[in-house]
């Protein structure tokens, strides 16, 4: 496959954009075997990572984290402490740097800007009626411009599920190129939701769609469903985005998001990206974890390493 | 106000810090006798060669050298086992005896990883997943056939076939001898088994655990050497079975040899096998496949992938993605828990290797190696591709045995079948395609005894393995693995 002039998503798309094209053009994606997946993460789970590649991991771990809290119960003061975590997440270790962004439901917003003011850590917020999407379009991109016009840098859209398996690949097409246009400035994190996609095939055709519609990352959870992210999941959209970047030139960014729970996790997710896309990506401006218990096993692994000593996990803030 | 992280970040180049199994794990000793009738003998022959570890040079060990005073006794404390203690041995007892032999290889496992590492070359990640894995599980299985014979084949009443030679290759020198060993013991033979000279120590390991584990002397007896130590044990009058996994070119003479003898042959030779990427496959999963097909294990593997037949709608892609692919892969310190293409076994295969990958060049095929930097000592070879491959290069012909793929184009299937089955060699063979009745329709026409769908080097005690043409002929593994140590004749 040639490498498109300069960067164009529209590259790879037909040349009128409808959902019989769409389904001609998804059908040309490659296919996915899932054993093969199975197999590729079984080996690559078996990297080796220690000493001084460990630290580095884990501290690019920290800087790639979207810090999360989406539950119902959530009020601003819980928000003030996850934003307090996500700015200093080891008081006592002032080397341990800021997450890259803290992730809220739309109403939080507000109140995670005035806590993030003048810092390095961006606000992510869910929108589009997360988790379901089931909500007219009209009221999706409304509730994008709504979070925007709130501060925040980088918009977690869902697509809907229901019009991708039942075809309707216009729908979710226009949809997400709909929420793009309403994000202005801000970053769009496209949800696939894998867990209600059911197949390796759906994943890689959804990534592409989700690219093509203008997604600047793709997800794979809200984390309200089961399964989130898993390895294998990982690697097929990693692997569509590199497919999608040899066609268009664009490099479309990949965060995996719920269920990842330990540091040794999250470095295979890093093997995983490091071995399949490469130096380029293993960056928080292309590869997110969106995690909340995550941090404290990091910053647990990483007093490990400077100490020797495993602290109790009383010694780390719970926000 | 943006507050999208405005400082950029640098990627971060991420190098994986050395990680190394620990070497002391194993005590390997400075000099080994030969294992005959339960115990370590120095060799009659008084002759003596080293072994060597091939990725750094080093000399490991002083081994003996079996002469024909040797291998005469190994064979007669075969007999006397085969009339004496094994062979009046309740099966069930024997099948205990080969249970015991598998969890003793469990339990040592990380052991045996990094002995056949140290003597092989190949990266512990391999014999410490795949190798040892399967080495217990042959012997598992085996041991359950052990006391069902008589159920294995209804309706026969079959008996061992005394003492049996066997000479296994130095590419998975602890699995060859699970393959060989296990059927035979389990169908109530005994053997002298004659290991590779360049990789002897798992055998002699792997003789005193067997030693551990009770089983009566002469039972097992390895005897070291070269081919002469070899054409002695495969050509010994009271030799009745003769299992030899290794070159077409040994098998032939080893087969001229034994005509006429009425000893029963099973002969693992050589490959030259295909992997066939249709246009529908997965292709980010062909890839893995095609790259494990033939850098596995350095290439040393009789069933590598060693051609790639692609669908020429795909080529251009395909092999851009292999490429991209082989820049990955960690060449280097096979100790090292993440290499994945470890060093070649002896400086005689890299000799090998070197001098058909020149007539590659040479001959017109366009070559391509990624950039890794390899170790100062040792025998190293880079992973290598060849495109352009026509079916008459020799490197589309002769088995090469190393890290390098041939890659040839076809338009239909039929062509596709053509050339995979247009060589000396039937051994295996790899379909990719989602189309499920392609598979079939291809597993029809492939002349090879193993076909591979969407996958490639898979293997399974259960699954019976083996060849078609200079393959060579009789299989290992499965039911059919006990048919070759059994006499079927009316009693």
């Amino acid at each position: 496959m040639t490498l498109a002039h300069a960067s164009d998503r529209s590259a790879i798309l037909p040349d009128r954009v409808t959902t019989p094209t769409l389904r001609t053009f998804l059908r040309s994606v490659p296919s996915v075997d899932e054993v093969g997946v199975a197999e590729r993460v079984a080996s690559l789970s078996t990297r080796s990572i220690k000493k001084e590649s460990k630290r580095a991991a884990l501290d690019l771990i920290v800087r790639m984290m979207d810090l999360t809290t989406l539950e119902g119960k959530d009020t601003p003061g819980r928000v003030a402490q996850l934003c307090a975590k996500a700015l200093r997440p080891d008081p006592t270790d002032p080397s341990i740097p800021p997450v890259a962004a803290v992730c809220v439901y739309p109403n939080m917003v507000r109140h995670a800007v005035s806590c993030t003011e003048g810092s390095s850590v961006a606000v992510a917020s869910v929108a589009t009626y997360f988790p379901s999407g089931l909500a007219d379009t009209k009221l999706k991109v409304e509730e994008t411009r709504m979070v925007v016009a709130d501060g925040a840098d980088e918009v977690d859209m869902v697509i809907d599920r229901g019009a991708f398996l039942s075809g309707e690949y216009f729908k979710v097409f226009d949809e997400i190129r709909r929420v793009k246009e309403a994000c202005g400035d801000a970053h769009l994190k496209v949800i696939l939701e894998t867990g209600e996609l059911a197949t390796y095939d759906n994943v890689r055709r959804a990534s592409v769609l989700a690219m093509a519609a203008g997604a600047d990352f793709i997800k794979t959870s809200t984390g309200k469903v089961t399964p989130a992210a898993t390895l294998p999941v990982t690697l097929v959209m990693l692997e569509a985005i590199r497919d999608f970047h040899d066609a268009t030139g664009v490099m479309v960014g990949m965060k995996p998001a719920g269920g990842i729970r330990t540091a040794k996790d999250a470095i295979r997710y890093l093997v995983l990206l490091n071995e399949t896309l490469g130096e380029g990506w293993m960056t928080p401006e292309m590869f997110r974890f969106g995690a909340s218990s995550l941090l404290n096993d990091v910053l647990m692994q990483i007093r490990w390493l400077e100490t020797g000593r495993y602290a109790s996990p009383n010694y780390f803030t719970k926000d | 106000m943006s507050r999208l992280p405005t400082t950029t970040h640098t990627p971060l180049l991420w190098e994986y810090a050395p990680s190394r199994e620990a070497t002391d794990l194993v005590e390997i000793e400075d000099r080994y006798g030969l294992f005959i009738d339960g115990e370590f003998r120095e060799p009659k022959s008084g002759r003596w060669f080293d072994t060597i570890n091939p990725a750094t040079e080093e000399k490991l060990a002083t081994v003996a050298e079996a002469g024909e005073q040797d291998v005469n006794a190994a064979v007669a404390a075969a007999r006397a086992a085969f009339e004496g203690p094994w062979g009046r041995m309740s099966s069930t007892e024997r099948s205990k005896h080969l249970f015991r032999i598998a969890r003793m290889i469990q339990e040592r496992s990380r052991e045996l990883a990094v002995l056949e590492v140290l003597d092989g070359g190949k990266p512990i990640r391999e014999a410490r997943d795949i190798d040892l894995p399967l080495v217990a599980a042959h012997f598992f299985y085996y041991a359950g056939w052990a006391d069902k014979l008589e159920y294995a084949f209804p309706g026969a009443k079959p008996r061992p076939l005394g003492v049996a030679g066997q000479v296994i290759p130095w590419n998975f020198p602890l699995l060859m001898l699970a393959w060989k060993l296990a059927p035979a013991l389990a169908a109530g033979n005994t053997v002298v088994l004659k290991p590779a000279e360049t990789t002897p120590l798992s055998a002699l390991h792997f003789a005193q655990i067997a030693a551990e584990a009770g089983l009566p002397p002469g039972v097992i007896n390895v005897v070291t050497g070269a081919g002469e130590t070899g054409s002695l044990v495969v050509t010994h009058p009271d030799v009745n079975k003769v299992a030899f996994t290794g070159s077409t070119a040994v098998g032939k003479l080893i087969r001229s040899q034994l005509s006429g003898t009425g000893k029963k042959l099973t002969l693992e030779l050589g490959g030259k096998a295909a992997n066939i990427v249709f246009e529908d496959a997965p292709l980010d999963q062909a890839v893995e496949g095609v790259i494990n097909g033939i850098f596995f294990n350095q290439g040393h593997v009789c069933c590598a992938g060693s051609r790639l037949l692609v669908e020429e709608s795909v080529h251009d892609r395909f092999v851009d993605k292999l490429k991209r692919r082989l820049a990955t892969l960690r060449v280097g310190d096979p100790m090292d828990k993440n290499t994945d293409v470890g060093a070649i076994n002896s400086r005689q295969q890299l000799e090998k290797i070197e001098e058909l990958v020149e007539s590659g060049q040479q001959e017109g095929a366009e070559m391509y190696q990624p950039d890794c930097p390899l170790p100062s000592k040792g025998f190293w070879f880079r992973p290598t591709l060849f495109t352009g491959v026509s079916q008459s290069h020799r490197i589309a012909q002769e088995e090469i045995f190393g890290p390098v793929l041939s890659i040839l184009t076809f338009r239909t299937p039929e062509e596709a079948v053509e050339k995979a089955n247009n060589t000396p060699y039937g051994l295996s063979a790899g379909v990719w395609t989602s189309k499920g009745s392609r598979i079939l329709w291809m597993a029809d026409r492939m002349k090879a005894g193993v076909v591979w769908a969407n996958t490639y080097n898979k293997f399974d005690p259960t699954s019976p393995f083996g060849g078609y043409k200079e393959s060579g002929f009789g299989r290992e593994g499965g039911r059919h693995g006990l048919l070759p140590y059994l006499d079927w004749s009316e009693a």
